[in-house]
């Protein structure tokens, strides 16, 4: 199978999911023999990494539009990165750096002193300058449309000179390019829904990306959803017939990552992570509600806030608001060992989103030993069972939880044995071929003439 | 001759209501759901299972006969939600036909951590169970079948002529449960659960992909009379909510039981029906029944790890004994009665994590979402009783 993908995210340049599901989808195509076309907008500035072996372009006029490279661990994946500003994250606010550096500062202590006295100088907690994500649906340009277009434009040229059999569109900022490939070149079109609109938006949705979304959900083949949850979203406000959405989970490498790091870190207080983008989405505000509950009855907890995003300087506000502000440290944005580094100092890992498509931010903390409490809103809960689950809203609850964690050690150790064995079910391998059976079932629709 | 000695167990929990760690009343029961349970399961089972065993009694003229367990809770809610249900055991008593066993009050796990708690929590059943039905029970069966060696050394301690447990494969290896066993050195009767006719009404008899399916009355006289020439008596052990509740009446369950005496005594007329101390008045000893490590009829394991499986229910209950201490030392009738109610081990069962994944029957039984939102209920009042032991 030779598959035309367009992407907009890839490690190690990410902000969350998206990026992580399409290195775990391409690499288990690539294992599975399967052939693998990958585009995606990106800087290229940003193409450092030593993994990455660039490609001499045949042709004069692409080369100046892309890169073509190749990675190691992805021998049947050619990647194609056109040079754009199709970025959808905001730099954070300046006024929350000086907040953040604080966090920082914080963490680095903490690591420093622990190992029994073998601090790590090499470890200190980088934090990317600029360009640090935060999806921020209030402040799409109106290039970002045009990005998209001309993303699609240079697709076009890139997919005429390419052989696949079925193109695979990432969410709605390559619709344009999925449903322009598709079209010019006859090849069936299967567009992947990782986040819509109502997700990122609740019901403020910018009408234009809810069109495109629409358009590019209409116009393919087949479309894949991350969860049921997000299914329902799809056939409810896309209008889209439920037989034409198939369902494929996404998954974790736990491929026998060890993570060498300092084994026990000293710390006198409890660690109750929050890791993600700092954005209405994922329910920052619902987290420092249940983080005030849990300050009255617990006062040796300290809580984490690690991410970006547009209310990342409002929520710096709501924790002075509500008096707990010296108990929430905020970290900023994490990365790499940084975020290894987080989950190995955690209690426990809350994502209390308000409408959350999969969450494979709790599939990582499963797999650092970090018991997890999650929201029932989220496609994530669907395939665990041995998390914690709260309503997003129910701040009692979801503190009622927390506290459980807190005290009871045997809660804590039964919920890391289980969730950490049921998370190796969950394979890239698994998901890949259900996306391969997603294609050979539309180009055998396409061959029997419908 | 064959005896079928049946038995049924009749239980029902307190169960707790959702009790935050930001709750301090001392109401830790879910009132509303208790009664409501109490009397759906009343109406499905308990009252047309008694009757239909009224019925059975009177038609064979007395040759039909049996024994139940009735926990102290349960008899409690039966009293507070559905009396009508105790009129109808005091019928079945007055038959002459029934008999009752002893047991723990508070269907705990005493035995495992309190032998004193234990023993008050027996003797407590018996008293209830002999101001209900003026008899002194003599056959003893411990919670969920649970049972070694030293079961039997306490109940012959506390005066009991037998004790019922599970006919577990691997402590009878090729010797057959229609036998009558001895523990160890003791003069105590045991009287084994015959697993494989007992699961077959329990648990197979309205399953249409079993290979039996459909499970009349007249195949099962067969399959008893087989005992004949091999053993003295097949040992039905069973729920009572079997009938009605677990296998719904339309499976024909009521049909199967209601017919099921006739069909045996018909097939041999030396065929019979008594009650586990008639069995072991009747029967001679063969053999002993060497158990030193801890069997219950639970699962396919017939092992303690529904109730102690995980770090959670270990824990749940050492912390819940360690307060007996306290809780006894205040003398408070009330908190006794509250530390006691959960102490029953469905609590712990609800925590189980074995099997929780692929949603099988610990679920269906199960009042809470998860094992984990179980054991922080549980854990919350907890907390509160010990604030009051203090």
């Amino acid at each position: 199978m030779n598959v035309f993908m367009l992407g907009w995210e890839f490690p190690p340049f990410i902000s969350g999911g998206l990026g992580t599901a399409c290195y775990g989808l391409t690499k288990a195509m690539s294992e599975l023999g399967h052939h693998v076309i990958f585009v995606l907008p990106q800087p290229v500035h940003s193409v450092t990494d030593t993994h990455v072996k660039l490609k001499t372009p045949s042709s004069e006029l692409i080369s100046a539009a892309y890169r073509a490279y190749t990675l190691a661990e992805f021998e049947n994946v050619e990647f194609r990165a056109i040079p754009s500003t199709l970025m959808p994250y905001t730099s954070p606010d300046p006024r929350t750096e000086a907040v953040i550096s604080r966090g920082q500062s914080m963490l680095e202590h903490e690591v420093a002193g622990g190992a029994g006295g073998r601090p790590d100088p090499h470890a200190p907690l980088s934090i990317l300058s600029g360009g640090a994500p935060g999806f921020a649906p209030g402040q799409y340009g109106g290039d970002m449309f045009a990005e998209a277009w001309r993303f699609a434009e240079i697709a076009l040229v890139l997919a005429r000179g390419e052989d696949f059999d079925v193109v695979h569109a990432h969410d709605w900022m390559t619709y344009p390019a999925g449903m322009v490939v598709a079209k010019a070149l006859g090849k069936p079109l299967v567009v992947h829904i990782h986040s819509t609109e109502f997700d990122r938006s609740g019901e403020h949705v910018n009408q234009r990306i809810y069109d495109l979304e629409r358009e590019g959900m209409h116009a393919a083949d087949r479309v894949i959803a991350v969860s049921f949850f997000t299914k329902s979203i799809v056939t409810s406000r896309y209008g889209l017939p439920a037989d034409k959405v198939e369902v494929v989970y996404n998954a974790i490498d736990n491929n026998g990552h060890t993570y060498e790091l300092p084994p026990t870190i000293l710390k006198d207080e409890k660690i109750v992570l929050f890791l993600g983008r700092i954005t209405m989405q994922k329910g920052p505000e619902y987290f420092l509600a249940a983080a005030r509950k849990v300050l009255e009855l617990e006062k040796n907890v300290r809580f984490v806030m690690a991410g970006t995003g547009d209310m990342a300087r409002r929520m710096i506000e709501l924790a002075a608001e509500l008096g707990i502000g010296h108990k929430v440290v905020f970290t900023g944005f994490l990365r790499g060992d940084d975020v290894a580094r987080i989950y190995k100092m955690a209690d426990l890992y809350v994502m209390p989103s308000v409408s959350e498509p999969f969450g494979i931010a709790p599939l990582e903390a499963l797999s650092h030993d970090v018991p997890v409490l999650i929201s029932k809103q989220s496609g994530v809960s669907e395939v665990l069972t041995h998390v914690l689950k709260v309503d997003f809203w129910d701040i009692n609850e979801m503190a009622n939880k927390i506290v459980a964690v807190l005290r009871h050690p045997p809660l804590q150790a039964t919920l890391r044995e289980h969730g950490n064995f049921e998370i190796q079910k969950l394979t890239w391998r698994d998901s890949a071929q259900s996306c391969i059976d997603t294609y050979q079932r539309v180009i055998a629709a396409r061959k029997g003439g419908r | 001759m064959a005896s079928v000695c049946f038995y049924f167990q009749v239980h029902q929990p307190y169960r707790l209501r959702r009790y935050s760690v930001f709750d301090t009343e001392h109401n830790y029961f879910d009132d509303y759901k208790n009664s409501e349970i109490c009397r759906k399961v009343a109406t499905k089972c308990y009252l047309p299972a008694n009757q239909c065993i009224l019925d059975m009694i009177r038609v064979h003229e007395g040759r039909f006969r049996c024994s139940y367990s009735l926990t102290g809770v349960v008899l409690d809610q039966f009293a507070a939600y559905c009396p009508e249900v105790l009129d109808s055991f005091r019928r079945l008593n007055d038959t002459g036909c029934v008999e009752f066993l002893a047991e723990t009050y508070y269907h705990s796990l005493a035995f495992l951590y309190s032998r004193a708690e234990f023993e008050e929590q027996v003797r407590l059943q018996q008293q209830k169970i002999f101001e209900l039905f003026g008899k002194k029970s003599t056959v003893f069966r411990n919670t969920e079948l649970i049972y070694n060696n030293a079961v039997s050394a306490a109940a012959h301690q506390m005066g009991f002529k037998a004790v019922i447990a599970e006919g577990a494969d691997h402590i009878l290896g090729y010797r057959s449960p229609s036998f009558i066993y001895q523990a160890p050195g003791l003069p105590i009767r045991l009287l084994l659960k015959n697993y494989r006719l007992s699961d077959d009404i329990a648990f197979r008899f309205g399953n249409q992909s079993w290979s039996e399916w459909p499970l009349t009355a007249e195949k099962f006289a067969g399959w008893v009379n087989q005992v004949n020439g091999n053993g003295y008596v097949v040992n039905l052990f069973m729920d009572y909510e079997t009938f009605g509740e677990h296998q719904w009446t339309e499976t024909g369950i009521f049909d199967f039981l209601y017919h099921m005496p006739g069909a045996v005594m018909a097939i041999n007329p030396e065929n019979n029906f008594k009650t586990p101390s008639e069995v072991v008045d009747a029967y001679p000893t063969d053999g002993e029944f060497d158990c030193p490590h801890l069997i219950s009829w639970a699962d396919t394991e017939r092992d303690l790890s529904a109730w102690l499986g995980n770090a959670m229910q270990s824990n749940a209950l050492q912390e819940a004994y360690a307060l007996e201490a306290a809780v006894k030392a205040k003398k408070d009738p009330e908190l006794l009665h509250d530390w006691r109610r959960v102490l029953t081990s469905d609590h712990y069962y609800y925590m189980c994590t074995k099997y929780f994944a692929d949603g099988d029957v610990h679920k269906y039984f199960n009042p809470y979402e998860s094992p984990y939102d179980s054991y922080i209920n549980f854990m919350n009042v907890l907390d509160n009783i010990a604030s009051r032991a203090k």
